[in-house]
């Protein structure tokens, strides 16, 4: 069965995603030319999904540190303290093309493989979150991808008993051909009991455990790293298939296992399956690695060395064992009905050798593959900043609350209730805050600590300055996890791009990076993990930058929690930060403009770091009855959101003179907060804020069932209500 | 008070049983792996949600041919107060200890959400703490929840008021409206001849703590707790 390699042509080395010059640097650091099983491994270590050879020096750039991070980029997920000995382990990966084309399952496993990521590290999955982006509604695929998306993360999601606990979803045009999964996992670990890659020590078994091998997913990482045209449909065998049964044994396999002291070193096998996996395990613990590719369990027969090193199968790890911990870790995977298999052991040859029946199929030296991949520092050019938009430039409605209405039941505002009660939200049962918030709130099991979790980006301020849109993005989520009553701790991104070789996409990375850093080093909001996806684009056309946040934070009491519902009639509604003025690139904008213009809403770091901690010190004083962050649709928006939540009323007051109102109630300014406080509480926030040279006024007052404002007809909240829960059930019913 | 949870592969909810009943009981249940034939002596046995075998075939079809099922098959017909939540209450309709089927939701979709219940019946070991026709609020987490009979079983389950809680509106109609999956006479669980077999779809072990937006579920437990030990 040990055919001859065939011989490597020009043509082969392109079908793998390599360019000449790679194959030259490829054929230079092996010293020959590569068997056809070697150049399949070189093209998956070297692809832009495993080896960020477009965005890594970049990336380098970023603030990674801080007194609450144990464990930074570069292992299977970044890791924070959460204090008593506990931590959280958490990161966020794209599944982008896959999802495009197959979008069940490109979902599910999608979802399936950032649970792994965490549970490999030794932690209990606790939340998982998403962010979508879709296409426009009125695009014909669109329905399809959202029906397949969310029952493919809801159903992989569901089985696991884990709870997906909120996320954030965009429709937009410039989606239509190149839609976005992004998922997030949190976990909680033992401090003292993390688990990482680094199979340190020669002679130690390598171990296989999960399903068992298959055809399916071949070429997956390449896939993800090249643009898409009319042919992409028929990519759809490289999507893998996900089997979240077996990925619920398999964690409570291997948390059954770290109990034991037996684990030298855990790899979840995702992107490039088995070669991924061994060779930066062998990497890291600065060992080399023998496989015998006649023990890995497959489940077709006559698969060939490129196959099986080349898989993404779903729901495998491989394993370092210490030396005789062989039988502990077979009972327990026997016990969970998993395949194992001892398949090689580590060497001191610094090599990766692959033997498959009386052959060596590949003989690499491990430096080649991890540390020799091509890094380019690829040329960028910078677009001119839009210009402000002044608000006087924009239309005033008619009304501002038929406005409201209008926007709250739009694709941009709508409830997105019909995708989240089709996730298990609250099995755990610590599900403190469910969706619909300005963050989920977990419990951390068996405490009173809560883990805030929010999922951040605004796509269209990015797409008209990359750099205040990162930073927007970055202090959003810190806002949102401010406005719970959190103390953020530290970020995942996804870095969701165009095609890197094209300098104006590499520019809108290069500024992305920047405004991350401007904000995250201003808000002591470390990166700890993430994962960057280029080549979303199709024809030639990109998506808009998206530099999707996963934030976490920790509620040191869950008693001192704030939602956004409103409680209390008769509490006042009070602005924390400056009055409404932006409406370039805002919501109301594109109703009345018909599109988005100008520069996006500038984020001024120091006022946003004011506001917030001003807003969480209420919170932890509990002064505040409920706070709302304002973001999209601005101060009126947030205003009927806590309204509605509430099940409650507001009589607002009327903007301040001199200025448009609709600026005033729609505008996107930054660093803002809405909280609603008792009457009597009320003056003593507005003169600290004052104090505290943080602008607030008194917006409104929490009574009846209707919003009110003067020389406006009253705006129901049973009508408001209507409207805002009635587009997306609507829209996916088919009407 | 000794209480059993039975853990197959893919049960998920087994921990969310677990805290409720340690919370009630004050000390924890037994958990017992689907794959032990021996059973201890308990005084009541929980079949948790979840997704048991993936539920790859019809759900709850795989578990119920678990060998700890026959003893716990045994148990509950010598009168073991059995309850079934969500995949628990699939696993006891295909183990046919309750009759009926669990069906694709009407919806064809997944649905988590709370949800309102009436209590039917306050008489047996389950309802100790609940008032006859008292509005419950539980949690639903399914995509097979639609409970199907024919009608002259209905017209049975009913006469000998076999029917523990309807979905109900918070003001305790039985409405369509408030019917969330489809179930024939928005039957929500059921019991067994003897009213101690208890299936339902929603599940009182998630609303079962102040922290979690209502308690209702916990008075099933308690009621368990104080009617058994009694």
């Amino acid at each position: 069965m040990n055919k001859p390699s065939p011989k490597i042509t020009p043509d082969l080395v392109a079908e793998h995603g390599l360019s000449s010059d790679e194959y030259r640097l490829l054929a230079a650091v092996l010293g020959r030319e590569p068997s056809l099983t070697e150049l399949g491994i070189f093209s998956v270590m070297w692809s832009e999904h495993c080896s960020y050879k477009s965005s890594r020096v970049w990336l380098k750039k970023l603030p990674t540190k801080g007194p609450q991070v144990i464990q930074g980029p570069g292992e299977n997920a970044g890791v924070v303290d959460l204090g008593d000995g506990q931590a959280a382990v958490f990161k966020m990966e794209s599944h982008n093309h896959p999802s495009y084309i197959e979008p069940y399952q490109g979902a599910a496993t999608g979802v399936g493989g950032i649970m792994r990521d965490v549970f490999t590290m030794g932690a209990r999955p606790v939340a998982n979150m998403n962010a979508l982006r879709f296409g426009a509604a009125a695009h014909p695929k669109t329905r399809h991808l959202v029906v397949g998306v969310v029952s493919g993360i809801g159903d992989y999601g569901n089985c696991m008993g884990v709870p997906t606990v909120g996320g954030e979803t965009n429709f937009d045009a410039r989606y239509n051909d190149n839609i976005l999964v992004n998922a997030m996992t949190v976990g909680l670990v033992d401090a003292k009991r993390i688990f990482k890659s680094a199979a340190k020590g020669v002679g130690l078994p390598v171990v296989y455990v999960g399903s068992k091998t298959g055809r399916d997913g071949i070429h997956g990482a390449t896939m993800a790293s090249a643009e898409f045209d009319e042919a992409s449909a028929e990519k759809r065998p490289t999507v893998q298939v996900g089997d979240p049964f077996t990925e619920k044994l398999l964690l409570e396999a291997c948390l059954e296992l770290m109990q034991e002291d037996a684990i030298v070193a855990i790899q979840d096998m995702g992107a490039a399956g088995l070669t991924s996996s061994s060779v930066e395990m062998a990497d890291k613990g600065g060992v080399g690695i023998e496989l015998e590719l006649d023990r890995v369990p497959t489940r077709e027969t006559g698969m060939t060395a490129y196959e099986m090193m080349l898989s993404e199968s779903q729901e495998r790890m491989l394993m370092v064992l210490k030396p005789g911990a062989e039988p502990i870790a077979e009972r327990v995977f026997r016990k969970w009905e998993l395949d194992f298999a001892v398949i090689g052991c580590t060497t001191d040859s610094g090599k990766l050798v692959v033997r498959h029946g009386a052959a060596v199929q590949a003989d690499i030296p491990l430096s080649a593959l991890a540390h020799a991949a091509p890094v380019y520092e690829r040329p960028w050019t910078l677009r001119p900043k839009a210009a402000l938009v002044a608000a006087e430039d924009v239309p005033a409605p008619n009304s501002l609350l038929g406005a409201l209405e209008t926007m709250i039941g739009s694709p941009h505002l709508a409830s997105r209730r019909w995708i989240w009660e089709q996730y298990d939200h609250m099995v755990m049962a610590d599900t403190v805050q469910r969706p619909g918030g300005d963050a989920a709130v977990v419990r951390v099991h068996g405490t009173d600590k809560g883990l805030a979790i929010s999922c951040d980006v605004t796509p269209r301020y990015c797409a008209a300055d990359p750099r205040e849109g990162a930073k927007q993005a970055v202090a959003e989520c810190w806002r949102n996890l401010t406005a719970v009553g959190a103390d953020p701790l530290a970020i995942t991104d996804c870095m969701n791009f165009g095609n890197p070789e094209r300098p104006e996409i590499m520019g809108e990375f290069v500024e992305a990076v920047r405004g991350m850093t401007d904000a995250c080093t201003a808000l002591s909001f470390p990166v700890v993990s993430g994962n960057v996806s280029l080549y979303n684009e199709t024809n030639g056309v990109a998506i808009p930058p998206t530099p999707a946040i996963g934030g976490i934070g920790l509620v040191p009491d869950i008693a001192n929690m704030a939602t956004i519902a409103l409680k209390q009639d008769g509490d006042a509604l009070i602005l924390i930060g400056l009055e409404g003025s932006h409406l370039g690139q805002s919501l109301y904008q594109e109703l009345a403009s018909g599109g988005y213009e100008g520069a996006p809403p500038p984020v001024d770091l120091a006022a946003e770091r004011r506001a917030g901690d001003f807003v969480r010190g209420l919170i932890r004083s509990s002064r505040v009855s409920a706070v709302h962050d304002i973001s999209d649709g601005g101060l009126l928006v947030a205003v009927a959101e806590m309204a509605l939540a509430g099940g409650r009323g507001v009589t607002l007051e009327a903007a301040p003179e001199g200025r448009p109102a609709h600026a005033v109630w729609f505008g996107e300014d930054q660093g803002r907060y809405l909280v609603a406080a008792a009457p009597d509480e009320a003056a003593g926030i507005l003169q600290e804020a004052v104090k505290a040279g943080i602008p607030a006024r008194r917006v409104g007052t929490a009574a009846g069932e209707a919003l009110k404002l003067r020389g406006e007809a009253p705006l129901l909240l049973s009508s408001l209500r209507t409207a805002h829960e009635r587009w997306l059930p609507r829209f996916m019913g088919g009407s | 008070m000794k209480a059993s949870v039975i853990v197959f592969p893919g049960s998920n909810c087994d921990r969310d049983a677990a805290v409720a009943l340690e919370a009630a009981m004050g000390r924890p249940p037994a958990m017992i792996w689907h794959g032990d034939a021996e059973l201890p002596q308990s005084d009541l046995i929980v079949l948790p949600g979840g997704f048991s075998y993936g539920d790859y075939l019809r759900s709850g079809a795989m578990a119920a041919h678990s060998p700890v099922m026959r003893e716990v098959i045994k148990r509950a017909k010598a009168g073991t107060p059995v309850l079934g939540i969500c995949n628990g209450f699939q696993v006891l309709t295909e183990a046919r200890l309750l009759p009926g089927v669990l069906m694709r939701n009407a919806t064809l979709k997944f649905i988590c959400k709370d949800v309102h219940l009436r209590v039917e019946r306050t008489d047996t070991r389950f309802t100790g703490r609940y008032e006859k026709g008292q509005v419950v609020k539980f949690a639903i987490a399914h995509k097979d929840g639609c409970y199907f009979a024919d009608d002259d079983r209905l017209a049975r389950l009913e006469g000998e008021g076999r029917v523990a809680f309807r979905y109900c509106d918070p003001q305790g109609n039985v409405s369509a409206h408030a019917n969330p999956n489809g179930s024939r006479r928005n039957i929500a669980g059921i019991y067994n001849e003897t009213g101690t077999v208890l299936g339902l779809m929603p599940h009182p072990e998630r609303l079962a703590d102040p922290a979690l937006s209502g308690t209702d579920g916990a008075k099933m437990f308690k009621g368990l707790v104080e009617g058994l030990a009694a």
